[in-house]
């Protein structure tokens, strides 16, 4: 099943500079824009979000919803009832703009389904802010693994200046989920492009990439090679 | 006094001059509290209404019209063209009133459905209650009004006509009130001293409705 994301907002410009920021994180994602009201004021309208799911759903079995201030969500609501035919394939996430976006747009890339796309873009809201902070990842992450038997690791340094920014962020991430195995890096879920993301690691600096289980010496050995290969692509 | 489609026709062409009137005020109102858009948006929305119903006018293929039908057009309209939260919020008022309205005229027990369903869709699409500081507040004392109205045995209009009473009424009582809902719940203790717009347009609309009534 392939996801499209339709981004509604008040401005134009707004959703166009998210579909934007989404679209570099996922190439392969339609992302569609329902944004102002016709006439060119700020608002959002019913029409126009039509127009767009409409649009999505030509080019992808489902669509998630993402949505600014809290009209936009009413105008969708309105929508979603009043067309009967979108149920089952058109989610509203209750989530911030512009990290639920890219978190939906990066799932939407690995195939998720449309319950999954819709929930990456949810979970943003509870990690928004988090990493910034520091501190709480190796309590909450997956990094619980730590000490269990089986575990793999191994540390590497970040080569590229700019250190894990958005866009070696969403390969590696989309790597990970190709993987299969669940791999962490510094204790988060490397393959949530927000969380590596709220890592902020800065280029020159060593982390550490872990996995357990079945596959997991391989899946570390290529994530190490990944990064040492400076994640281009 | 029939209120059937060509009397819902009057009304909306009542609301949107009395809107396009009371446009600055309202829009006020708006920048005391809000964003500063409400007069402007709603006049928008029913200006591209009149448009609508005079493009495709319902019943023009000759046969019976509902007063619902024209209903249904408004909403659809008003949830493509305000552009505020007004838009749905207004939008679903009309639409849940359609629904409940799809007969040629209305009596009073069908008047007190109709404004009983526009609550109801207001109060579920803004997940709103009174004394939030909301259009609510106008609609809430609105419905009441109307279920008294209807058991004192009052005919359609009469219904009609003391919903907007206390409709209008209740847009006053806004003024006191601390904003928990909306655009203006940003501004917290400072909302209270203005009338809420949303409220006062609720008023307006439920009026223009009575005069479409009394001008038949």
């Amino acid at each position: 099943m392939t996801v499209a994301l339709v981004l509604v907002s008040h401005s134009v410009r707004l959703a166009e500079g998210a579909a934007e920021l989404a679209g570099q994180m996922a190439p392969d994602v339609v992302l569609q824009v329902g944004a102002g009201v016709p006439g060119g004021a700020l608002g959002t309208s019913l029409d126009v979000v039509r127009d767009a799911v409409a649009a999505a759903l030509r080019d992808a079995d489902g669509a998630v919803v993402l949505t600014d201030l809290g009209s936009a969500v009413l105008t969708v609501e309105s929508a979603l009832e009043l067309e009967g035919s979108w149920a089952g394939r058109v989610r509203l996430a209750q989530a911030p703009f512009v990290e639920g976006a890219v978190a939906a747009a990066v799932a939407a890339q690995q195939d998720r389904p449309l319950g999954e796309v819709a929930l990456a873009a949810e979970a943003a809201a509870a990690q928004f802010g988090r990493g910034a902070r520091g501190g709480a990842r190796a309590a909450d992450g997956p990094g619980g693994l730590e000490g269990g038997p089986g575990r793999v690791s191994a540390r590497v340094v970040v080569r590229d200046p700019l250190g894990l920014h958005a866009r070696p962020a969403a390969l590696l991430a989309r790597a990970v989920a190709d993987l299969g195995v669940p791999v962490t890096v510094d204790g988060v879920d490397a393959s949530s492009v927000l969380m590596l993301l709220q890592l902020g690691v800065r280029g020159g600096r060593e982390v550490e990439v872990a996995a357990q289980g079945p596959g997991a010496e391989g899946a570390v050995r290529e994530v190490v090679a990944l990064i040492e290969g400076g994640l281009e692509g | 006094m029939t209120l059937d489609a060509a009397w819902a026709r009057r009304w909306i062409g009542e609301a949107a001059a009395q809107v396009a009137a009371a446009k600055d005020g309202l829009t006020e109102l708006d920048r005391q509290i809000g964003d500063g858009d409400h007069g402007i948006n709603l006049d928008r929305g029913l200006q591209a209404v009149l448009a609508k119903l005079d493009e495709n006018p319902p019943g023009a293929d000759g046969g019976p019209v509902a007063v619902g039908d024209v209903l249904s057009l408004v909403a659809t309209t008003l949830m493509s063209t305000v552009g505020g939260a007004s838009g749905p919020l207004y939008g679903t008022a009309f639409l849940r009133a359609a629904r409940s309205a799809q007969r040629e005229s209305l009596g009073a027990s069908a008047v007190v459905a109709a404004l009983e369903a526009a609550l109801e869709g207001i109060e579920a699409r803004g997940r709103a209650r009174p004394g939030e500081k909301t259009m609510v507040d106008a609609w809430q004392p609105a419905v009441d009004a109307a279920v008294r109205a209807a058991d004192d045995g009052g005919d359609a209009v009469a219904v009609l006509r003391a919903a907007a009473e206390a409709a209008d009424a209740g847009a006053s009582a806004t003024v006191p009130l601390v904003a928990t809902k909306g655009r203006a719940s940003y501004l917290g203790e400072r909302s209270a001293g203005h009338e809420d717009p949303g409220a006062r347009s609720t008023a307006l609309l439920l009026r223009a409705a009575v005069v479409a009534a009394e001008a038949s």
